[in-house]
């Protein structure tokens, strides 16, 4: 009876049906190509990938399945270590620096009067810059001899750094590459949210005696403590896939000091053919992504 | 109303497909005409053939689209579906294309990825027709080794070639040496490596690879040259670290950090060397006539500024070069007519790439010694004959190299080559990125993780 009585209440008038669903299918079509391209290049991917880890395939015959075997083989692997180890250190290092920089550099933007359009543009370049493109002239920058870096510190009475070519700098150079790729998206994100700040609130404490620093500490960290907390799991899932980096860069030396989970990864399924053993690595690397990112959507959702 | 309506919808979702997903136009299906279970003898057959010279390399491709027309000429039941692609193999597209179904029915190979292949069962098995082309019979059966698993054939080579050391001619005569009289030894190496790197900042006297595997495969040639081996006879046991395998390292480790002369940077992959070579400021490298070639055509060298020479003191080289293996899915007749293609193109001296006039003519550098197939077997000279009959490259440059491989024998990658390329990466760029590396240590860590590798099985 009260289900009756609240279907009555929601009886539309005639013809509202058709238009509802007129203008949903107009959504909907709108949706599906992202929804096919998502599934063909995305979805589909990851569950072969989840197959392919169980598999041995030499993709001529049917794949034959091995439980565990692809993954006994990448844990037993010398590398398998080091690939985590080199890619927790750069996800730290990349939080370190990659994190923290672009909020600092989006705190002096937003205090600045003047060129403040300027600087934004100069700072957002770096990510208009194909990111191969990117890593290959820090390449140039970064060679022992002729290269930029070590000629800036030569003028300064330091130097030269081995840069790429020890195992005490080569991550760290990997790091720098990354942060000054990604310091335009970072800075401008932290831009906006500062800039959504109600200045009231400066007004107020810097009536209360504040300085820029106090202003930092009790205003704008805690008004964009979710934007931050945010950016800082999206950091960390973006950062634990590096992979450009040590292949144009380093290919994973030296002495595997930039061997990455990712890097791994491409080496079993491209070099040496063993599609499985990628899958593995991937499916690995998948697993501690998603927890990441179910904190990170968790989080998305309490902010709004 | 409603209609048109849905044929806005679908029009929008298309356009949106379209741009999310790109542009890219459906890639063509090779389609070999699969034939019934007993065909007719010179029923038509296609095959789809790769490696064709690319659109910016014309003079090429105009030369192997004429072979084609001759070709189809003679045997007018086979029609050849010619695939161009540059590089004309790619490990990022192999394994793709095979799963795709894309795989030209007759596929392109370096020497380094075919024990690879083989392993995983991705070429097929031409011993039962290999009588159907009796040039193949002549073939030097140490390069047909390359393509062998036991008795069984899965390919034909292309070009072969031995390691030998390339240098810089006028870097050479800058230095004070005699380019006519290059190094025999490693010492010599050493010397020359030193004077060439004293010529000022930049110069790099010689030049090694260390990093994305090349660093192993580099230390492979070293260790073969010196009489060493990777691994043991039998397969199953690391045999690099070995006096051969210490002194692989040992030398590399003075040039780097006592002589000074590899230059600082390093982790160098191979276009890293070839862009060296090129500049004209690295005087050494390890590698073969095909480097010259490489540098000349892609990297700004000249061929007259190059020579190559043998592999100081070796006794064996690591085999280089490329050939065609077969599509596991390709049909007998496929793979039958595939066979007289090969042998049309790349196996009958005076015919396809062995057709010197021809590519004399077309200002294509003729005089590399890339294709030792037959060695001393008549096509062999004939062919040897003709090269230097219509040579426009300074053939004299590579006498040494010709001369030293006579005498050298060709030597096979190791089994799960790329596996322990990766694994002795670490060794070389250890003893080049840093001076307290212990030789001895890193050959003992090496060796214990390619004996892990190898029982693994």
């Amino acid at each position: 009876m009260t289900t009756m009585t609240v279907k009555g209440s929601r009886r539309r008038p005639p013809g509202a049906t058709r238009r509802l669903i007129g203008r949903n299918l107009t959504a909907y079509g709108f949706l599906s190509g992202a929804l096919i391209c998502f599934a063909f290049f995305s979805w589909y991917p990851m569950i072969r990938e989840f197959i392919l880890s169980f598999q041995k395939t030499n993709f001529v015959s049917d794949p034959t399945w091995v439980g565990l075997e692809n993954f006994r083989t990448v844990v037993e692997d010398s590398a398998f270590v080091d690939a985590w180890l080199n890619t927790a250190t750069f996800t730290g290092l990349a939080l370190v620096f990659g994190y923290l920089v672009p909020f600092v550099f989006a705190i002096v933007l937003n205090e600045l009067r003047h060129a403040r359009a300027y600087l934004r543009l100069v700072v957002y370049l770096p990510v208009m810059l194909p990111p191969a493109v990117a890593v290959l002239l820090f390449k140039w920058f970064y060679d022992p001899g002729a290269g930029l870096f070590n000629q800036v510190l030569d003028v300064f009475g330091l130097g030269p750094l081995a840069w790429l070519d020890s195992t005490d700098t080569a991550l760290l150079s990997l790091v720098i590459v990354s942060t000054w790729m990604n310091l335009g998206t970072g800075t401008l994100i932290y831009l906006a949210a500062l800039q959504s700040i109600p200045s009231e609130l400066y007004e107020a404490a810097e009536l209360d005696g504040a300085g820029l620093f106090k202003r930092v500490w009790h205003v704008t960290i805690p008004q964009t403590r979710l934007i931050l907390l945010v950016m800082l799991l999206l950091q960390i899932v973006a950062t634990m896939q590096v992979f450009i980096e040590p292949y144009l860069l380093t290919g994973g030396g030296p002495e595997n000091g930039t061997v990455t989970v990712a890097y791994l990864m491409y080496q079993y399924a491209f070099s040496f053919g063993n599609w499985g053993g990628g899958g593995a690595l991937g499916l690995m690397l998948m697993i501690v992504l998603i927890v990441f990112s179910a904190v990170y959507l968790r989080v998305a959702r309490d902010r709004d | 109303m409603q209609s048109r309506k849905i044929a806005t919808v679908v029009a929008a979702a298309g356009l949106v497909l379209a741009a999310a997903c790109g542009s890219e136009e459906p890639a063509a299906t090779p389609t070999a005409a699969a034939s019934g279970s007993a065909p007719a003898a010179n029923a038509p057959v296609t095959i789809s053939v790769g490696c064709q010279p690319p659109k910016t390399n014309p003079k090429e491709r105009a030369q192997w689209d004429a072979d084609v027309t001759a070709f189809q000429a003679k045997y007018p039941y086979i029609t050849i579906d010619s695939k161009d692609a540059f590089p004309c193999i790619v490990p990022e597209t192999f394994q793709a294309k095979l799963a795709g179904g894309e795989m030209e029915d007759l596929f392109y190979v370096y020497y380094t990825d075919v024990r690879k292949i083989i392993q995983a069962g991705q070429a097929a098995d031409i011993s039962p027709y290999l009588s159907e082309v009796p040039s193949i019979g002549q073939l030097r059966q140490d390069v047909m080794s390359i393509f062998k698993d036991g008795d069984k054939v899965y390919g034909i080579p292309r070009t072969n070639y031995g390691t030998g050391l390339v240098y810089n001619r006028k870097l050479f005569t800058e230095a004070g040496l005699d380019p006519e009289n290059p190094p025999k030894t490693w010492a010599e190496v050493q010397a020359a490596a030193k004077k060439i790197s004293e010529l000022g900042p930049g110069y790099v006297g010689y030049g090694e690879y260390s990093a994305g595997n090349t660093g192993g495969w580099h230390f492979t040639s070293s260790i073969y040259g010196r009489g060493g081996d990777v691994v043991s006879a039998d397969g199953k046991t690391a045999a690099f670290n070995s006096p051969q395998g210490k002194a692989v390292l040992e030398n590399l480790k003075t040039m780097r950090w006592t002589d000074n002369s590899m230059g600082t940077k390093q982790l160098h992959r191979w276009e890293d060397l070839m862009r060296m070579m090129g500049s004209g400021k690295l005087g050494m490298m390890i590698g073969a006539p095909d480097v010259v070639q490489a540098v000349n055509n892609d990297f700004k060298g000249k061929f007259e500024d190059y020579g190559v020479t043998g592999l100081p003191e070796a006794a064996a080289s690591l085999s280089g070069g490329d050939g065609y293996m077969f599509n596991p899915k390709a049909t007998p007749e496929q793979i039958k007519a595939g066979l007289l293609w090969l042998d049309f193109r790349f196996l009958t001296p005076g015919q396809g790439q062995f057709n010197y006039e021809r590519a004399a003519k077309d200002g294509i550098p003729v005089g590399l010694p890339t294709t030792d197939l037959y060695g001393t077997a008549a096509p062999g000279v004939e062919i040897n004959k003709q090269r230097e009959q219509f040579a426009n490259v300074p053939v004299a440059h590579f006498g040494p190299y010709v001369e030293a491989a006579k005498t050298v024998q060709f030597k096979l990658e190791p089994p799960k080559a790329q596996e322990i390329y990766a694994i002795l990466d670490t060794a070389m760029s250890a003893v080049l990125t840093r001076q307290d590396a212990n030789v001895d240590q890193l050959l003992s860590d090496a060796e214990s993780k390619v004996n892990k590798l190898l029982a693994a099985g």
